[in-house]
């Protein structure tokens, strides 16, 4: 079938079967190797994704699901060379080891934040308990997300 | 890392590879999809034991879009391969051994083409009885896991003797006798095991492999297909993880058998989670069997154990697991008398090998658990008791090794002694909510660093000033996660007096880096940190040098490094570092440096049977504390706070230290209450991660991580490993405080919520 969606601010145009995944369609037709697979059944969290802003494993969806929808994925959260702000918090908390579980991460903190600017700890490890690291024990990943949250409340209120 | 900021040691900075990362523009193996390539993948024979009779491909390579359909017989050389036991088949031929045996290796245009062709095959295996329990192996009468040894299932048995422990029990005033369980664990690394190859016409194989020893691969392929090694290349980018389940062949020798039959393209080859859980390998299962006992004075004086580890089909390094589990059976303590004896015996379950803190937090179950039965039978406090006989530097250690390296045992009890979570654990556990109980609990651990005797335990580095003035550090030890290579850049820039902008680390290829072991035994930093420190000092000799000449100066004295120049201090003249390599010649752009780890020369007169990786001369040590609260209805237990503190020697960068434990306990935390891979008959009956259970962030609390800093003089700037010590910590913590909290002890691990009910009703009884 003919899709058609936008992808990280680009409109994206493609042939390919309704059935394919969109994790399929996003690391191997595109090659936008950023979005990871860890598990291929919905588990793991690491091939989460935004579509229209809402999280969602890409290793779940089909094509066909896509059809008319806008998607962000980890390439689409820098802007114009500069990290968005949660990925910067994650770099300077020690949220990264081995990093694969990293950008679908970043992608469920980034969606946490849009709608509670200043989650408790507790909404925080709920917003990220779909995601499995198995390196950090999540400690630092949490501290990326609250210093996330401090920096951006100091930008809008400048003491 | 800001690119402008000088890097110095010992102070918390990001890591060199976070924001790649962080972009999702890092490359991992997985990440690879190069022109023209194909898919690779294995059937799994899904028989625990049984004689393969035939494996029938016509029906599979008639699928359109099949390549390649092998089996055993296609395979060139011995079709084995195992790091010490060659053991294990790259393809059954005469017997399965273990459900997740590959049986056949189909290449495929595509993965669909490849899963049908897979399922095309019709395998005929004539079921055997399988062995699944460590008991079921010993019987006289057992069936034999491997046909050849006649002798029976044991891989290795062993004993550490100290002094005369059978005797030793008549002085002791309490003595305690237990039986402890450990689960299987699966390393349960996020990117799967997955690699690439492509056999080339000049006679070389390409590989792209997401492993923890590119430089050992190479081996094992040459053995398993008799190829030469010298014309293997394998890269090792980032790893999506590893703890130890990518050390030892996964895909490497499979994807070689493919490359082979269809030079020129590219295959891939990724296992799937369920393959991954089924043929990946595990963590010991473990059986356990204590009897200690303390003098009067609280003195431990007498240890008798019987460790029983199940390394499932394949050698993998069972033995070497459990020889550093008898290493390290008696805990960080000092003890007269010690009778260690151990069996590591084959099986049909799923292959055990290296896993983070290799056999060694089976033994801290036990020991850990020991301590606190004793102390209570002594009347003492578990700290006290626990100070009173911790090793001291000079000590002798169960092993007959006397400690000559940093030993901070002690002063990481203290410190945790201090710590609110132990001094107020009186009025916390007075104030658990209705229908619950809290509890407290301590542990002491320490885990060796290095491969040990009697297994070469070296690393070469290799840095180059770049023509552009900036530096190359070419990596010879893969980095899974822990951060490895961000610290040889943060080392080298030190030593440089650099910008961390200045800095770039290439990961391992075999071409490239030179042998430096494989990224494990929390040896990484330490062996290649120790070479890359003089890697770095003979470079700087020489810039140092060649910039005198260049600035025409009397004494190179009064030359130094500093960002992006060397500078002459008495008059401030500089030369640029772009400058100095464009008067430089390549080979004096590149320094190399070797180290060898020392191993303990005055060798005890025990540990008979332990043939490789006995004794150690190092160790980390740690001190752990865990506040739990038990919910009485549910059975479920909340880990509610976590304090450690480690001895790992002068920690080089705080952000990486506290990740390496906060990583391990978690782990611990997973092993100690939910994670353990099942199987019924030898089949698994967790093959995903709805079954097999790892922690979220709502299960791990927040951990205060602190450190006692020993100088390991012997270490690159006085560090030593602690990548796998703070595994060892959870288990016996949490156990300590489910028994403090209920009043009753679970030997038996993990704690899933119906083992703790009926530890509370037992208690009710």
């Amino acid at each position: 079938m003919k899709i058609s969606f936008t992808l990280n601010g680009a409109e994206i145009r493609m042939e390919t079967a309704p059935d394919r995944r969109v994790v399929d369609i996003l690391r191997e037709d595109l090659g936008l190797t950023g979005t990871k697979e860890g598990c291929g059944t919905g588990e793991c969290g690491a091939c989460t994704i935004l579509l229209d802003g809402v999280t969602k494993l890409s290793c779940l969806m089909l094509a066909a699901q896509i059809d008319g929808r806008e998607i962000t994925t980890i390439e689409g959260m820098a802007k114009s060379g500069e990290l968005h702000p949660l990925q910067e918090a994650f770099v300077e908390s020690g949220a990264v080891q081995c990093g694969f579980c990293t950008p679908g991460m970043v992608m469920a903190g980034a969606a946490l934040l849009e709608q509670n600017s200043a989650p408790s700890d507790n909404a925080i490890r709920t917003a990220l308990s779909g995601n499995l690291c198995r390196c950090t024990g999540y400690q630092k990943i949490v501290d990326g997300v609250k210093q996330c949250c401090r920096k951006e409340h100091e930008k809008k209120e400048p003491s | 890392m800001n690119d402008s900021q000088q890097v110095r040691l010992g102070e918390r900075t990001s890591r060199f590879d976070a924001a790649a990362k962080v972009c999702g523009a890092e490359h991992y193996a997985i990440d690879h999809y190069p022109e023209g390539f194909v898919w690779a993948g294995a059937r799994r024979a899904g028989v625990a034991h049984g004689l393969l009779r035939s494996v029938e491909t016509a029906a599979a390579e008639r699928i359109p879009g099949v390549l390649r359909v092998l089996t055993a017989r296609d395979v060139p050389g011995t079709n084995r391969y195992g790091i010490i036991h060659k053991d294990a088949p790259v393809l059954a031929d005469t017997k399965v051994r273990h459900a997740g045996d590959a049986v056949a290796l189909v290449v495929a245009e595509t993965k669909e083409a490849l899963q049908q062709a897979l399922a095309a095959l019709i395998v005929v295996i004539d079921p055997l009885p399988p062995v699944c329990t460590v008991d079921a192996a010993l019987a006289p009468d057992a069936p034999l896991v491997h046909e050849e040894r006649t002798e029976g299932n044991v891989l290795v048995h062993a004993v550490i003797e100290k002094g005369n422990a059978a005797a030793a029990f008549a002085a002791c005033a309490a003595v305690v006798e237990t039986t402890f369980h450990t689960p299987v664990q699966a390393h349960a690394f996020l990117e799967t095991e997955n690699g690439l190859a492509r056999s080339n016409e000049d006679g070389t194989l390409e590989m792209i492999v997401s492993t923890q020893a590119p430089f050992r691969d190479r081996f094992e392929i040459s053995h398993a297909l008799g190829i030469p090694f010298d014309r293997i290349v394998i890269t090792a980018p980032y790893l999506g993880g590893g703890f130890g389940g990518k050390d030892g062949a996964t895909v490497q020798c499979l994807l070689a058998l493919a490359a082979v039959s269809l030079p020129g393209r590219w295959i891939k080859m990724v296992w799937d989670r369920e393959e991954n859980l089924i043929a990946g390998y595990k963590r010991h299962g473990a059986r356990l069997e204590y009897r200690a006992g303390a003098l009067g004075d609280g003195t431990l004086h007498a240890l008798e154990c019987r460790l029983y580890y199940d390394t499932g089909a394949y050698a993998h390094l069972g033995g070497e697991v459990l020889g550093l589990g008898m290493e390290h059976a008696a805990g960080p303590y000092r003890i007269g008398n010690a009778h260690i004896e151990g069996w590591c015996v084959y099986t049909n379950n799923p292959v055990a090998g290296a896993m983070r803190a290799f056999g060694v937090c089976q033994v801290s179950f036990a020991f850990e658990q020991i301590m606190d039965l004793l102390a209570e039978k002594l009347g003492m406090d578990p700290l006290a008791f626990r100070l009173k006989n911790a090793l001291l530097k000079g000590d002798v250690n169960a092993a007959s090794v006397r400690l000559t390296t940093s030993t901070g045992i002690v002063e990481c009890l203290r410190k945790i002694g201090k710590h609110t979570l132990w001094l107020n654990r009186e009025a916390w556990k007075a104030a658990a909510p209705r229908h619950k109980k809290r509890g407290i609990g301590l542990a002491a651990v320490w885990n060796a660093m290095g491969y040990g005797k009697n297994v070469r335990d070296s690393a070469i580095a290799k840095i180059a000033l770049g023509e552009d003035g900036g530096f190359i550090v070419t990596n010879g030890v893969a980095d899974m996660g822990q951060g490895n290579a961000s610290t040889f850049a943060q080392i080298a820039a030190a030593l440089l007096g650099q910008n961390a902008g200045r800095m770039r680390v290439i990961q391992p290829d075999t071409v490239s880096a030179l042998p430096s072991g494989s990224s494990s035994a929390g040896r990484t930093t330490y062996a290649y940190g120790n070479a890359l420190v003089k890697a770095c000092e003979e470079l700087k000799h020489r810039m140092i040098n060649r910039a005198g000449l260049i600035l025409f100066v009397d004494d190179d004295r009064d030359l130094r490094l500093v960002p992006g120049a060397v500078e002459h201090a008495p008059s401030g003249r500089t030369i640029p570092l772009d400058r100095l390599a464009s008067f430089m010649k390549p080979e004096e752009r590149i320094s190399m440096h070797h180290f060898v780890t020392p191993v303990v020369t005055d060798l005890p007169d025990t540990g008979k049977g332990l043939a490789y990786g006995f004794p150690h001369l190092f160790f980390a040590y740690g001190a752990h504390c865990a506040a739990v609260e038990i919910d009485l209805l549910t059975g479920i237990i909340d880990v509610a706070a976590y304090a450690t503190v480690t001895d790992g020697g002068r920690v080089l960068n705080p952000a990486l230290f506290e990740q390496q434990i906060e990583g391990g306990v978690a782990q611990g935390i997973g092993y100690a209450l939910m994670e353990e891979c099942l199987a019924g008959e030898g089949i698994l009956r967790t093959p995903n991660l709805s079954t097999y259970i790892i922690p979220t962030a709502l299960d791990i609390p927040s951990i205060d991580t602190d450190w006692v800093e020993t100088d390991e003089t012997s270490g690159p700037l006085g560090m030593k490993g602690v990548g796998e010590i703070a595994m060892n910590g959870p288990l016996p913590a949490i156990a300590n405080a489910v028994a403090d909290a209920l009043g009753t002890r679970i030997c038996h691990a993990p704690f899933r919520p119906e083992r703790i009910l009926a530890a509370i009703r037992e208690s009710m009884l």
